[in-house]
């Protein structure tokens, strides 16, 4: 139970700047692992000279930086040609951000480690311990969702940024620099990746194939929640990380479903391959199947609110 | 397109810098070629990188003694992306390059597709056949139903080295309840199969009572897993898992405070200790047919030697099957005075060689290695049993029992036709 929630603010995490962007600029970004992965070593770089606390700091910032790099340099160049071309830009910029890693940091995974203070066993249930960082991981993501829905609703940058989106002509008329606030809001969204990657870096593994792996299953998790909507993102993330995490348990296959109900399977029967499929060996497929099944019932996700 | 023209170009540099360093002979010296085809790019080039520099060590030990028959050693790297399709391609190209040794070891997946084009050309061209040495790629099949005449295999397979690794486990009188979670394809499969087998037919107390099979290297967060570990109460956890797989299994077992045992393949393969560190301290266990710890002068040498010539800390000395391939491969070639690949297989057939380890010897009937296998545990090094730490992480491996390489010997399917030497 724990270990889905954990695992859902982590997915959180990552795909709230993915959505945030792309609900501010409607712009895709597939490098978004990318900084993600970028956050990791940043921190990991940091680490060995500051240790894990200002890594904290310095990390997310220093992939905000990068971001605002991006949007001002390449997407706003690339956004006059529409969709596909920016598509295509943040496609290219996650495969260049991979090499530049494989260059900087080898191909071998780095020694990034969790800091002896959170290092312990924070309590247990039934006799299995749960982690102080994980604790600490639920705590980051739960004050960054605060955080930022406070930040977007009630205060005057939220505002400004939410105007921009619905009428940027209007809202450059009475003297702001929407351009620039676009900017911001990238810049935002990648650091929320890189905050992402210091804390999940090394609870996982820091190594040239995180952003790969992460890459997909947080697409899914914005799909499903629904284009652009944070809270959105926020149930889905927790839902498909409890999905993912309930299914391992089950040792469940349709064939022991079928046994169940009185009909006879051994190996000689049609498809018997397919039956002795476990709910467990299926699990990593499930979050898919969830997206694929809310495509078809629901296109918009479920909060997504389709803006014309 | 741009990799034939700097290859060709690089062999033209190096045409001109001999002619210019032995001005006496008008064309090059003429050399024995390996290929060695692996993973050169993608995912899994480091790997691919440090089997090729130990290829590089074994070849330059055997050049510095005056090379093979008045011929010195030359590697030549060919990239696989570790596809079988694309190694496929490679085969051909170094057939078209009258290079007639080849190496391979990641990927039972690669290996097996390269057996079957190395069949298919030695049958149909007598005259240029191909001697395949396979340094690490472990399915059984390839010295069983697979095997092919042309194939030799130095390190050894899952069950032998399940074989190994039950043998040692049966002894543990208080493992009663083991846990089997592996990787989802045709190796971890085979891992799981094997354990399944062997442990029940060895004590008939051994209770199974969990077999995983997950995706490979898809997944992140191994805490469900180990929680399932936990509520069935097993003290001994079996797993062919490598890479990222395995480190981040061990990292979860850690986090939950689970004191299981885990038997592992590819505990100690280069790049995981550096992940897994003090999480695998005392529990953690491997299967290999090497580890730095051994003892003994010469692995010592070996090892420093290693260290001495590839000094970068994410390189360490691992693959002792590339040093026998390659050791075995120059002696039976001064044997039978020839490097016509027929005649170098024959006398390979049969050989024994000295290896770090111990003696092991190839054998006839499939074309196996059989060599001692070790049990040991990843530890501190302490400067005594553990000497070397791997990768320099102050973390290395201590040896827990030792099975002679007669009790690795497995009975084999292998029929294949031997060809008139």
């Amino acid at each position: 139970m724990l270990n889905s929630l954990s695992y859902g603010l982590l997915l959180f995490m990552l795909s709230s700047g993915l959505t945030l962007i792309f609900s501010m600029m409607g712009v895709l970004n597939f490098a978004h692992a990318s900084f993600y992965m970028l956050g990791a070593y940043f921190a990991y770089q940091t680490s060995t000279y500051l240790g894990f606390w200002p890594a904290l700091i310095v990390a997310p910032a220093a992939v905000a930086f990068l971001g605002a790099l991006t949007e001002r340099y390449g997407l706003r160049t690339v956004h006059k040609f529409g969709h596909v071309a920016e598509l295509l830009f943040t496609f290219g910029l996650a495969y260049i951000i991979e090499e530049f890693v494989h260059l900087l940091w080898g191909r071998a995974p780095v020694e990034y480690r969790i800091p002896p203070i959170l290092d312990f066993s924070a309590f247990s249930i039934y006799t299995t311990q749960y982690p102080a960082y994980r604790v600490f991981m639920m705590l980051v993501s739960v004050a960054m969702l605060a955080a930022l829905y406070l930040a977007l609703t009630r205060t005057r940058i939220g505002l400004i940024i939410q105007a921009s989106l619905t009428h940027p002509d209007m809202v450059e008329a009475l003297g702001h620099n929407v351009p620039r606030v676009f900017m911001t809001v990238f810049a935002g969204g990648a650091a929320l990746a890189g905050l992402a990657g210091v804390i999940g870096g090394n609870a996982f593994v820091t190594e040239p194939g995180m952003a790969a792996s992460v890459g997909t299953i947080v697409f899914v998790v914005v799909v499903f929640g629904g284009m652009g909507s944070l809270a959105g993102a926020f149930v889905a993330s927790l839902i498909i990380g409890a999905v993912q995490t309930f299914s391992v348990a089950f040792d469940y296959s349709l064939a022991s479903i079928l046994t169940g109900m009185g009909v006879q399977l051994d190996p000689e029967s049609a498809w018997y391959e397919l039956w002795k499929v476990t709910i467990a060996q299926a699990a990593p497929v499930l979050p898919y199947v969830l997206m694929v099944l809310m495509l078809i019932v629901r296109p918009k996700g479920l909060m997504g609110t389709r803006e014309g | 397109m741009l990799s034939k023209i700097s290859r060709t170009a690089i062999a033209g540099a190096a045409a001109v810098f001999s002619g210019a360093l032995f001005s006496l002979g008008a064309h090059a010296q003429s050399t024995i070629k390996i290929a060695y085809l692996e993973g050169l790019s993608g995912p899994f080039a480091n790997v691919g990188e440090v089997g090729l520099r130990h290829l590089q060590y074994a070849a330059d030990r055997v050049n510095a003694k005056g090379g093979v028959l008045g011929q010195k050693i030359e590697v030549i790297p060919f990239d696989t992306k570790t596809s079988p399709q694309e190694a496929q391609l490679v085969f051909k190209q170094l057939v078209d390059q009258g290079i007639r040794y080849m190496m391979q070891g990641n990927g039972s997946a690669v290996a097996i597709a390269l057996t079957e084009a190395l069949a298919k050309h030695n049958s149909r061209e007598p005259e240029k056949t191909v001697l395949y040495m396979n340094y690490g790629a472990v399915d059984p099949s390839l010295t069983n139903e697979k095997c092919n005449f042309y194939h030799f295999r130095f390190d050894a397979d899952v069950d032998m080295k399940m074989q190994a690794l039950t043998t040692y486990m049966v002894q543990q009188k208080d493992i009663k309840k083991v846990y089997l979670i592996n990787q989802d394809y045709a190796f971890g499969q085979s891992v799981a199969k094997a354990a399944r087998a062997m442990l029940t037919k060895k004590r008939a107390d051994i209770e199974i009572v969990g077999d995983d099979l997950h995706p490979l290297g898809k997944v992140k967060d191994f805490a469900p897993y180990i929680a399932k570990i936990k509520a069935s109460g097993a003290n001994a956890v079996v797993s062919g898992n490598w890479g990222n797989d395995i480190a981040l299994l061990i990292k979860a077992a850690k986090e939950a405070g689970l004191t299981a045992e885990f038997f592992t393949y590819y505990a100690g393969g280069l790049g995981t200790p550096p992940v897994i560190g003090e999480a695998g301290v005392g529990h953690l266990k491997q299967v290999t047919v090497f580890h730095s710890n051994i003892g003994g002068s010469r692995t010592a040498d070996e090892v420093n030697g290693y260290r001495k010539r590839f000094p970068d800390s994410k390189d360490d000395f691992y693959w002792t099957s590339i040093m026998a391939a390659v050791d075995m491969l120059a002696r039976s070639m001064e044997q039978t005075k020839s490097t016509d690949p027929t005649k170098v297989a024959l006398a390979l057939e049969n050989m024994k060689v000295d290896q770090v380890t111990g003696e092991a010897y190839m054998r006839a009937d499939n074309h196996q290695l059989v060599q001692p296998i070790f049990v040991s545990t990843f530890s501190k090094s302490n400067g005594k049993d553990v000497k070397f730490d791997v990768e320099r992480t102050g973390f290395g491996f201590r040896t827990d029992a030792r099975i002679e390489a007669k009790d690795t010997v497995l009975p084999t399917t292998c029929n294949f036709k031997r060809p008139k030497g």
